[in-house]
């Protein structure tokens, strides 16, 4: 009963066979920052007055039932909403302290800065290693001896090398969905962005490729800061380090994942995690 | 039974029948179109018997028939009667046979139509011989003899033998005096008119008269005229050697007839031909209809220049519509906003295509052919006014006319390939750091380019059959020179063309033999068949292999 991860109203991490954490926002340094947030598609409000700080170099888990607005909020952090008609954003989200919702960001640049890796494999519809080069090209490198070594080393980051690197010229339409989906993160990691977005990646996978990613996720934290949505709250257990639970729109509650699953804050979060809606 | 009546038709099967039936149909249609213009344009080259006959005039008297038979038809006794002909009363009906006479140079016409029951005595002898010539038709009778120089050299059997090396030579000597005529008196010639206009451009200008330049066209028009003098000389020695021969022969009245050989493409005697040798002498004649020059006002030779024409102007169509229609179907899709003015502009572009293609004819002979091609002549090319350069109709105008007449199937076409492309694609490329026109031309454009063929196959397709438009703005029934040939700058945009559906059209109709040139309206439009698939069969290869390329994702 009085063990740190067995916790009376939440769950059970220690079944998540890792170590407690000991994690504190406070002792962070924070790559995005959310300030007062307010989204609307039309009329309608996606997102009410969100405020939260990622930290640099660590794993955060944006959790919550379907239509929470959790992935909304993830399309922020690029722009990624700027596509869809008739958004209104109010509020600012920050980049290592700049506005990125300012007048003056070359949006391009910053996604450069902040990849998305999304829910279905989208690779394009070319060769691997065309795929892994893209981002480099259209930054206009063209030297064979630099992509060669970048796609290399983004294949060897996304643990897909082994797999591929005796068809890098075939087509990427005939790998599986996992290899698909890490495809897609060494595309991502290939242009070195600081932040990576992750909306529910694993979700259209099979548990092997899932627990592939998962690991992935683990061994990238180093290098970047990582942002997931997703749906399954075992997986935001496992691969996290902060934790989000949002709702309705509002994010009902923020902090380190173990301390937000063993002993939650809110009872909304406390009856989502329990399982009892959701 | 009322039962089972129902339960058939809940079955789906008169349904299944009933769609089945639709698509045989189709089938059997097109088969049908096919077969018919097939059967009788190609029948056309087949080597016909000539038969000879004592044809008994209504009147009692007798006289020798030597020609082809074409066709025949039943006509009621009755008609031919009001018509001043004397039958027997016991008959109803008289078959009449349509006999190709030839010899326009003795009788006149070509064809005659005799009553099958007045011909005695008919045969097929082996000495009758046919010669295909390049003035009054053909020629059917027997050959008396050859002469060399004025001189016979030969009569009888041994004449025929002696017939047909002559005719070589005379080929061949053709053949130079075309190629010198054609490459390089036609060389000559474009180049002395270049300098004519480049004198005349001076004078416009008002140059001095004692400017070097005057010099110089002077001296490169006396160096010329020079070449062309030299030439001038080597073709009236081919004109002497082609004339020197001559064949007589006997028509079917008795008389004799003189036929200079330089006139006479190629004599054979089809009576004595055998099945191999018929199928020899066919090839040879579909092979001259594809590659040769028309003759005897388009009714006989080939058709090669209609073809060329045909290609070339679907060829220059193709590149004037696709980047036209890829770009606006962007903008449409990717750039506009859309709202009720682009849905506006998308009725009214989709309406576009149903327009008349006379009334985009009448268009182009006004805007292009008037108002732009008039304008280019004032400001480039007024050295040659009054004589219009693009002020008239060519193909450059014909192709952009129709590039107008087919873009609408390339917008909606590549519209449609735009809105396919899955949203995750862009996405993708978008989260990578591209802007919206990197992504466009990175991966949505080559995604989105075999629907952009389709759309290019639909609109050659819809081009290559057009032939309104094309009268008002540069097909012309006989054009003198080829849209593409050695002279530099090669293509030459500014001149008229000819098109195999208004040859079709000018062949069938406007013709002044018009049974002579029947099977070839068959052949040409069978030719012209065969020219669209070709070039629909090269733009669907061309789509399969970039749809293999860019086979997107199965979502």
């Amino acid at each position: 009963m009085n063990d740190s991860a067995v916790s009376t109203h939440g769950v059970d991490i220690s079944a998540l066979d890792r170590e407690p954490r000991h994690l504190s926002l406070k002792s962070e340094s924070i790559t995005l920052q959310v300030k007062d947030l307010d989204l609307y598609y039309g009329e309608k409000q996606a997102l009410k007055n969100i405020n939260l700080d990622i930290p640099k170099q660590r794993v955060s888990a944006f959790i919550g039932p379907s239509g929470c607005g959790k992935s909304t909020l993830l399309r922020c952090f690029n722009r990624m909403n700027d596509l869809v008609d008739g958004v209104r954003i109010k509020g600012t989200i920050e980049l290592d302290g700049e506005d990125m919702y300012s007048r003056h960001v070359n949006v391009a640049e910053l996604r450069r800065r902040v990849g998305m890796v999304f829910q279905k494999p989208n690779p394009f519809p070319k060769s691997i290693y065309e795929n892994v080069a893209y981002g480099l090209r259209i930054q206009g490198k063209r030297s064979r001896r630099e992509l060669d070594d970048v796609v290399e080393n983004a294949l060897r980051g996304a643990a897909l090398w082994d797999e591929v690197k005796d068809r890098l010229h075939d087509s990427a339409l005939g790998l599986s969905g996992g290899q698909q989906q890490r495809l897609v993160i060494a595309r991502s990691i290939a242009i070195e962005p600081e932040v990576l977005l992750l909306d529910e990646p694993a979700s259209a996978l099979d548990p092997i490729s899932t627990l592939k990613i998962e690991e992935l996720i683990y061994e990238l934290k180093d290098r970047y800061t990582i942002v997931i949505v997703t749906h399954n709250m075992q997986q935001a257990a496992r691969v996290s380090d902060y934790t989000a639970f949002m709702y309705m729109g509002e994010l009902v509650e923020y902090g380190d994942t173990d301390t937000l699953f063993t002993n939650p804050a809110k009872k909304q979060t406390e009856d989502y995690i329990t399982g009892r809606y959701g | 039974m009322k039962n089972n009546l129902k339960n058939w038709f809940r079955s789906g099967s008169p349904w299944v029948w009933l769609n089945a039936g639709a698509v045989s149909t189709s089938i059997i249609m097109v088969a049908a179109l096919l077969i018919l213009i097939a059967s009788r344009g190609l029948g056309h080259f087949w080597a016909k018997p000539i038969m000879e006959a004592d044809y008994l005039e209504t009147d009692g008297s007798v006289s020798r028939l030597i020609g082809e038979i074409h066709g025949s038809e039943i006509v009621p006794a009755a008609r031919l009667r009001e018509g001043g002909m004397v039958l027997p009363q016991d008959i109803d009906t008289v078959k009449r046979l349509l006999v190709k006479t030839g010899n326009r140079d003795t009788g006149g016409l070509d064809f005659r139509w005799v009553l099958e029951r007045q011909l005695r005595d008919v045969g097929t002898p082996e000495k009758l011989m046919t010669l295909e010539r390049y003035e009054w038709g053909n020629f059917y009778g027997y050959l008396k003899e050859v002469s060399k120089g004025g001189e016979a050299i030969a009569s009888g059997d041994a004449a025929w033998e002696a017939l047909q090396p002559l005719i070589e030579r005379v080929t061949t000597l053709r053949d130079e005096i075309k190629r010198i005529e054609r490459n390089e008196i036609g060389a000559i010639n474009y180049q002395l008119e270049r300098l004519r206009l480049a004198e005349r451009r001076l004078e416009l200008d008002e140059v001095d008269r004692d400017d070097p330049r005057y010099a110089e066209i002077a001296a490169e028009r006396a160096a010329q005229e020079l070449e062309y003098q030299g030439l001038q000389q080597q073709l009236h020695d081919l004109y002497r050697e082609i004339g020197r021969d001559s064949l007589t022969g006997i028509v079917m009245d008795g008389r004799e007839v003189v036929v200079p050989l330089s006139s006479v493409v190629r004599a054979y005697r089809p009576n004595e031909m055998g099945f191999f040798t018929k199928i020899g002498f066919y090839f040879a004649k579909l092979w001259e209809f594809v590659s040769d020059d028309p003759r005897e006002a388009n009714t006989e030779g080939g058709i090669f220049p209609a073809i060329f024409g045909t290609v070339l102007m679907v060829i220059l169509m193709s590149i004037f519509v696709t980047p036209f229609g890829v770009v606006a179907a962007v903008y449409l899709r990717e750039y506009a906003k859309q709202g009720p003015l682009t849905r506006l502009i998308r009725i009214a572009v989709n309406n576009l295509a149903g327009v008349p293609s006379i009334v985009y004819g009448v268009f182009g002979l006004g805007f292009f052919v008037y108002f732009l091609g008039g304008n280019i002549d004032q400001l480039f090319f007024p050295e040659a006014l009054p004589a219009p350069t693009f002020g008239t109709g060519g193909l450059l105008w014909a192709s952009l006319t129709l590039a107008i007449l087919t873009v609408p199937v390339v917008i909606v076409a590549t519209e449609e390939g735009l809105s396919r492309i899955p949203r995750s694609i862009r996405e993708g490329s978008l989260a990578l750091g591209a802007t919206k026109a990197e992504t466009l031309w990175r991966t949505v454009l080559p995604m989105a380019s075999p629907a952009m063929m389709t759309g290019l196959i639909l609109a050659v397709a819809r081009a290559a059959g057009e032939v309104a438009p094309l009268m008002l703005v540069g097909v012309v029934k006989l054009a003198p020179s080829l849209g593409l040939d050695g002279n530099a700058p090669f293509l030459h945009l500014d001149r008229k063309f000819m098109h195999l559906g208004f040859h079709i059209y000018d062949v069938g109709f406007q013709s002044p033999n018009v049974e002579a040139a029947r099977p070839l309206v068959y052949a040409t439009a069978l030719l012209l068949v065969v020219v669209i698939i070709l070039l629909n069969l090269a733009a669907i290869a061309i789509r399969n292999h970039l749809r293999e390329k860019y086979r997107a994702l199965e979502h």
